[in-house]
């Protein structure tokens, strides 16, 4: 029998976080996304939907089609952001 | 002597509520342009406030921090800093809070207040807040934020009681010191400190109770979810189409029956002759051809406005991202798409909101390919005409299947094209990001519903009493003169200018199984669709006598084939028939290049497709 890796683990990324997943923000890794944004201006934006380190976060919604998008909310915000994009937002 | 006009600037988050409060503050005493070299709205409303100072403020696009990453968001930044051109530096800059959502509006107070200009903080929606047992200090709130912060509710009568006198105590300081600016991009670094500080200050100034709003949670719950959220979006999505067929009817024929008996009127009224002929057949049966669709264009803006001050049109966005994905379209393209089915025009402008520039080029090039309400004149008619209303498999209605069919051509090309946009020019780009916030549910306000709803009733009806008007007039006068000869035999027609040129374009259309009528029709068709079917009325009315007005259904059935018709309803899915689409085109993306690009790729696939429908019905006999 194999064990799933554990979703809740030490750190994940919010990129591969399924719903009802919570957590808090560690860090933020531009590099980690592969976005069309520079490290940066995705971290920038990222920063000003609310995700900065030590904001809770919870995956609420999925989407169909490879459960894309997600709807998180941050602390007491929901925001919709790709899987590709949340690949940035490193939580535990 | 008085006291000079005192600017007000306001600014805020997306879904802050600036703009129900701006409603609030100025009423109906606003006034929409545009800023100069951009579609950017610009909305500036009046106001006296009580101790009698006249006030202007200007409604600025709402935004999370200055950084200026789309058209809108760099006026914002502009106006507050003073550099936008023909704009005054702000007195006074009016900063938006939603009270149940403090966060990124903190941060961006934090980030305003290196402008230095003077600054007030107004935490609206403060009825909602204290409902879900959100409490704020608001003297420690201002102190640690070192401005004055008054609460607001702009939904109530006499919520803004305490912020009007707040702008009537600033505006009496004389000239209020302002601050050093030194307002400058903010890094990453700087980014996460704001936030950081703003949740520090709202950690001591604001407690926030352990639940979030659960009537939200509870509605996302099913709307959000990946199968039903679907189906309810379909089930939206027919209703509305519904509504703009089935419900407007009955008023519609209102409006038809009544310009029938004025034209009636006028012509037992006026003596027979050349103004009875310009008033009834010109004027009246023209103009009137186009005002019957004001409840449709009404209940399709009804709809949108609706879904958008719910908070619908995000989640819209969300369940569609990964599904236009697929045709290589942004999520938020959706809405700018399905505001397109009313008109192209706000729909083109809806695509502010898209800010990768390649996605928005793309929806652009392809909103005018979704079936907009001024085609809907020119399906019905046809359809009607030559499209016998019988049921098939039992229980569909044929002429409704068939619209319903002509919606479908236009979606499926629209992302046919945006797939090939993709494909052949933009292919190494990976896609623009997707991140937008998801509202909290509000209750729809009427009085901004009532106010938007009319505001694009009056800018449809200026349409009709001003472009649409002198195109019949042109057209009138086309199809009148010069005047058939004494004792000619033929129709008075034959011998206009409007034969002329219609039988001189002629040799072009006529592989598609265009007349000389229709070639006429389209020429005036350009300044909007729908006048091509008062143009076919006034060409047809004016060959065949006054009966053919009242019936130009049943004049085009005994003039057209059946693939002639169907011909000319493929030619409506794809045209460029709309000059105003194509100006709208040229202002938003800045030059005349894709301009000319839109025009030139529709009219190719409106020949195209004509020609097929045209010979493919020919060969099954509906020559």
């Amino acid at each position: 029998m194999t064990l799933d890796p554990d979703p809740s683990g030490p750190a994940s990324l919010l990129g591969h976080a399924r719903r009802g997943f919570t957590g808090t923000v560690q860090a933020l890794k531009g590099d980690n996304a592969l976005s069309s944004l520079s490290a940066s201006e995705l971290e920038s934006r990222l920063i000003e939907l609310g995700f900065v380190e030590g904001a809770r976060v919870e995956v609420l919604h999925e989407g169909l089609i490879g459960r894309d998008p997600i709807a998180v909310r941050v602390e007491n915000l929901t925001v919709a952001v790709r899987r590709r994009e949340a690949m940035a937002v490193v939580v535990i | 002597m008085e006291a000079p006009l005192y600017n007000i600037v306001l600014v805020g988050t997306p879904n802050c509520g600036k703009t129900s409060l701006f409603n609030a503050l100025t009423g109906s005493r606003q006034k929409v342009a545009n800023y100069p070299g951009v579609t950017v709205e610009r909305k500036q409303g009046f106001l006296v406030t009580p101790r009698g100072r006249q006030v202007s403020l200007i409604d600025l696009p709402g935004t999370y921090s200055l950084r200026g990453r789309s058209p809108d968001e760099e006026i914002t930044r502009d106006v507050v800093l003073g550099r936008a051109t023909g704009e005054t530096l702000p007195d006074l800059v009016l900063c938006v809070a939603d009270a149940t959502n403090l966060r990124l509006a903190i941060r961006l107070v934090l980030e305003l207040k290196h402008t230095g200009r003077p600054m007030v903080l107004a935490l609206n929606m403060f009825d909602i807040a204290k409902r879900r047992g959100v409490t704020v200090d608001v003297p420690a709130l201002s102190a640690a934020l070192g401005i004055p912060v008054v609460t607001s509710v702009a939904v109530r009568k006499g919520g803004v009681g305490d912020l009007l006198a707040l702008i009537d105590s600033t505006a009496a300081l004389d000239a209020p010191p302002a601050g050093s600016n030194d307002w400058r991009p903010h890094s990453v670094a700087e980014l996460r400190a704001t936030q950081r500080e703003a949740d520090r200050i709202i950690g001591a100034a604001v407690s926030l109770p352990a639940r979030p709003d659960t009537w939200t949670a509870r509605v996302d719950a099913v709307v959000l979810h990946p199968v039903f959220g679907l189906v309810i979006l379909a089930l939206i999505l027919f209703v509305m189409f519904q509504a703009v067929f089935a419900w407007a009817q009955p008023v519609m024929e209102l409006i038809a029956g009544g310009f029938e008996a004025l034209g009636q009127w006028v012509q037992a009224t006026l003596p027979a002759g050349l103004l009875q002929s310009f008033i009834q057949n010109g004027v009246i049966s023209g103009v009137g051809s186009v005002i019957v669709f004001l409840p449709q264009i009404i209940t399709i803006f009804l709809f949108i406005l609706l879904l958008e001050d719910f908070g619908y049109m995000a989640r819209a966005a969300f369940l569609m991202d990964r599904i236009m994905g697929g045709a290589g379209l942004h999520g938020r393209a959706f809405i700018p798409l399905l505001s397109s089915f009313a008109c192209a025009i706000p729909g083109i402008m809806a695509t502010r909101v898209i800010d990768n520039r390649r996605d928005r080029l793309t929806t652009i090039l392809i909103a005018p390919l979704m079936t907009c309400s001024a085609r809907i004149p020119v399906y019905t008619l046809i359809i009607s005409a030559f499209i016998p209303a019988k049921q098939v498999w039992g229980w569909i209605n044929l002429q409704g299947l068939v619209m319903f069919g002509l919606y479908a051509v236009g979606i499926a090309s629209a992302m046919g094209v945006s797939f090939l946009v993709k494909f052949f020019m933009w292919r190494d780009h990976a896609p623009a990001p997707f991140m937008l916030e998801l509202p909290d549910y509000k209750l729809p306000r009427l009085k901004s519903i009532a106010l938007g709803v009319y505001t694009r009733a009056m800018m449809f009806l200026q349409r009709a009493g001003t472009t649409i008007f002198a195109m019949m007039v042109l057209i009138w006068f086309l199809a009148s003169f010069p005047q058939p000869p004494a004792g000619a035999t033929d129709p008075g027609i034959d011998y206009s200018l409007a034969a002329i040129i219609g039988r001189f374009i002629e040799p072009l259309l006529a592989p598609v199984g265009f007349n000389w009528q229709i070639a006429v029709a389209l020429i005036p068709g350009m300044a909007a669709r729908e006048v091509a079917v008062a143009a076919l009325g006034t060409v047809y009315s004016i060959e065949g006598g006054k009966e053919a007005a009242e019936q130009i259904g049943q004049m085009l059935a005994t003039k057209w084939s059946l693939a002639t018709a169907l011909s000319f309803l493929a030619w409506y899915v794809f045209a460029p028939q709309c000059a105003s689409t194509l100006a709208v085109i040229k202002r938003e993306t800045g030059g005349w290049r894709w301009m000319w690009i839109t025009f030139f790729y529709m009219l190719a696939m409106a020949y195209a497709a004509s020609l097929i429908t045209y010979n493919i019905a020919r060969g099954l006999g509906a020559g």
